[in-house]
């Protein structure tokens, strides 16, 4: 057991639209220790990305954290101001984005991007910062020839190294990924996972790395949450999850990949609509789809359980 | 660096034939749409006279050799002669009164990109909020309103009820500053004239504000939706991801990019500041190239006439290639 860096608690984040209040996450525990990396999990719509954003409270509107705690380092962050979740953004938790070819600003040079964020963060001169994006550019492998260039002259891939490297700019605790290959083809989408396993270790940084793909989230992951319609149906080590995974949406999910390592086609053929999060099923959330439901599925909400040791599971099949 | 010279030349080469196409349209609405010698005489005029007034215009030879004859003089910065008052040399006049309203179009331009600007981000920051709503409404009812009228409120409170400010002419009399650019506060300044300055601002406000605030709407709506849509982007929920305090965001993120299309919008407003500006100088009496045109339009001045013309479609020209330059200044994307 490594030292605990995240934790968070029965958070709940809600977004008031006009049709109603869609329940994107609902009452989600996890935690993290420092350094591990933690695959996200679940089919698009489940809640991965509003789960990723509430952690720097970067929710858009009309969402909000309805309730919950994410305890980070010892610190409730739903209890900080904008201001000082400002010193934690890209300083102690930093993101990586879905779509490289827009996360950059177009009219601001690849190694300013950089220098303006160590300078946001750190006391340090000009010349400082240059010489530290350089090494960055260099890790991410970028040539420094390139700092001086636009993001429009970058490939796609090549503006992922650039996210990259800008969210380990300041050697953050976290790293919070969100789909980072999914905008990718699939020769790149190896590049990238590869360079972030690698530096993952260099800067020895936790990943919560978000994907609807299991076989790229097995790659690199120590441990998998898997998501279900605002919720973590289970949770636990990558090997044992693979292994003996408990609940019945991970069984079926991983039966429609035959193998981890050749599939890229996975969630897509699981019988029964994804829930709509509007209007939620009672009871357990994946009853309406699951193979042995029963009358209490529909009843009662099962909690989550820890059946193995570190390894939770939210279904009444175990107790 | 390189590719921006290049971008800048092609674009100059560019403006080559938009200038002739120009030229052509002003020569050709001159001499079809209208006849200068009835203009000039009146209707019944004897036909020795109409004779020497033709020959004196150029009118008697065939139109393509007064074309081309029109062309060379222009080519040459020749704009004619006034045909009222000792004939002086239309550029010379022009040249008079430009500076008037070139300080008046340059201040309430800066009026109102300050206004329109300030008021836009200020509303896109209060997306839905009742700031927002007020804000909006400006920038709807002050495109509606009448230049004259926004001067006369202007002119009553602050010059005749509050009597601060002057409410016309440029400077007052015997204060203007030795003559370098014809801009009365930049010469001011160059020969440290600390009283001509005064006057010259003070006279300056009511003119540059009433201007200002009828051309502010736009850049308030425009600037609006801009960050509006600017502020949705990926790229600055990643700006908010690193940290980056809010006003680095808004003010060097989102604005400068929503700042390009505010640009191409300057470029097209110029050709409205100057029309703005000609109704605003006979509401101050500013004795500037409105004043100037209407004037002699009332003297029926032919040829100052078509010289004003040709000088104000050669100005809307050259800002539009100026700024087109700014434009790929700021954004490498449009050089390549
Ligand atoms: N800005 C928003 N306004 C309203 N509803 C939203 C908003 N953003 C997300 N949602 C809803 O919240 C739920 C969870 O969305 P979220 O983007 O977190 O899912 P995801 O698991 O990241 O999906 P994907 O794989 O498609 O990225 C979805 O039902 C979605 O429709
Ligand atoms: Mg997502």
């Amino acid at each position: 057991m490594g030292e605990s860096i995240l934790e968070v608690k029965g958070l709940k984040v809600y977004y008031y639209t006009r049709e109603g209040v869609v329940r994107a996450v609902d009452n989600v525990d996890f935690f993290m220790e420092k350094g591990e990396t933690v695959g996200l999990v679940g089919e698009s719509g489940s809640g991965k990305s509003t789960l990723g954003f509430s952690i720097l409270k970067l929710i858009p509107p009309p969402g909000k954290i309805v309730d919950g705690k994410i305890i980070f380092d010892g610190i409730d962050l739903t209890e900080l101001d904008e201001k000082e979740m400002r010193e934690i953004r890209g300083k102690r938790i930093s993101m990586v984005f879905q779509d490289p070819m827009t996360s950059l600003n177009p009219l601001m040079k690849i190694g300013d991007h950089l220098v303006e964020t160590i300078m946001t963060h750190e006391e340090v001169t000009r010349e400082e910062a240059e010489e530290r994006a350089l090494a960055l550019l260099r890790d991410v492998g970028i040539m420094p020839d390139r700092f001086h260039d636009y993001p429009h002259q970058f490939s796609g891939g090549m503006r992922q190294r650039v996210m990259i490297a800008l969210a380990l700019a300041l050697n953050p605790d976290i790293v919070i990924a969100d789909e980072p290959t999914s905008a990718l083809d699939v020769i790149v989408q190896f590049q990238i996972l590869d360079l972030m396993e690698r530096l993952k270790k260099q800067y020895n940084v936790g990943m919560i790395f978000i994907s609807h793909d299991i076989s790229v989230v097995a790659e690199i992951s120590d441990k998998i949450a898997l998501m279900y319609a605002g919720q973590i149906v289970e949770y636990a080590n990558a090997i044992p999850f693979f292994e003996e995974h408990l609940h019945p949406y991970a069984e079926l999910l991983l039966q429609s990949v035959p193998n981890i390592e050749l599939s890229d086609q996975k969630l897509k053929y699981i019988p029964g609509l994804p829930p709509d999060l509007l209007h939620p099923p009672s009871g357990c959330r994946f009853h309406p789809r699951c193979p042995y439901a029963e009358s209490i599925c529909k009843e009662k909400d099962p909690p989550l359980l820890e059946i193995n040791t570190g390894h939770f599971v939210k279904c009444f099949r175990y107790k | 660096m390189t590719s921006l010279r290049i971008y800048v030349v092609r674009r100059i080469l560019l403006a080559i034939p938009t200038i002739l196409i120009l030229l052509t349209i002003v020569f050709v609405v001159m001499r079809v749409a209208g006849d200068p010698v009835s203009a000039i005489l009146g209707g019944h005029a004897p036909a020795e006279q109409i004779e020497r007034i033709k020959e004196q215009l150029g009118l008697n030879k065939p139109l393509y050799v007064q074309y081309l004859e029109y062309l060379w003089q222009l080519f040459h910065g020749d704009l004619g002669r006034s045909m009222i008052w000792g004939r002086r040399p239309v550029l010379v006049e022009i040249l008079e009164h430009f500076p008037a309203t070139l300080e008046l179009s340059i201040s309430a331009f800066i009026v109102s990109i300050f206004i329109g600007i300030i008021t836009g981000v200020h509303s896109a920051r209060n997306y839905n909020k009742p700031t927002d709503h007020m804000l909006r409404l400006y920038g709807i009812v002050t495109y509606a309103l009448f230049i004259p009228w926004i001067g006369l409120i202007l002119q009553l409170i602050f010059g005749v009820y509050l009597g601060w400010l002057p409410t016309s002419g440029r400077i007052d009399t015997l204060m203007e500053p030795k003559h370098i650019t014809g801009l009365y506060v930049l010469d001011s300044i160059l020969t440290l004239n600390i009283p001509s300055l005064i006057s010259a601002i003070r006279h300056l406000i009511l003119p540059s504000i009433t201007l200002g605030i009828y051309l502010s709407g736009i850049y308030t709506r425009l600037t609006r939706s801009n960050m509006l849509e600017i502020l949705r982007k990926d790229f600055i929920t990643a700006a908010k991801a690193r940290g980056l305090p809010e006003d680095t965001i808004i003010y060097k993120h989102a604005l400068k990019n929503a700042f390009i299309p505010i640009l191409t919008m300057m470029g097209l407003q110029f050709a409205l500041l100057l029309a703005g500006a000609v109704l605003t100088e006979t509401t101050f009496s500013w004795p500037g190239m409105g004043t100037f045109l209407a004037e002699r339009i009332f003297y029926r001045d032919y040829t100052t006439v078509q010289g004003t013309i040709v000088f104000f479609a050669l100005l809307v020209v050259s800002v539009s290639l100026i700024i087109d330059i700014l434009y790929a200044y700021i954004d490498p994307r449009i050089r390549y």
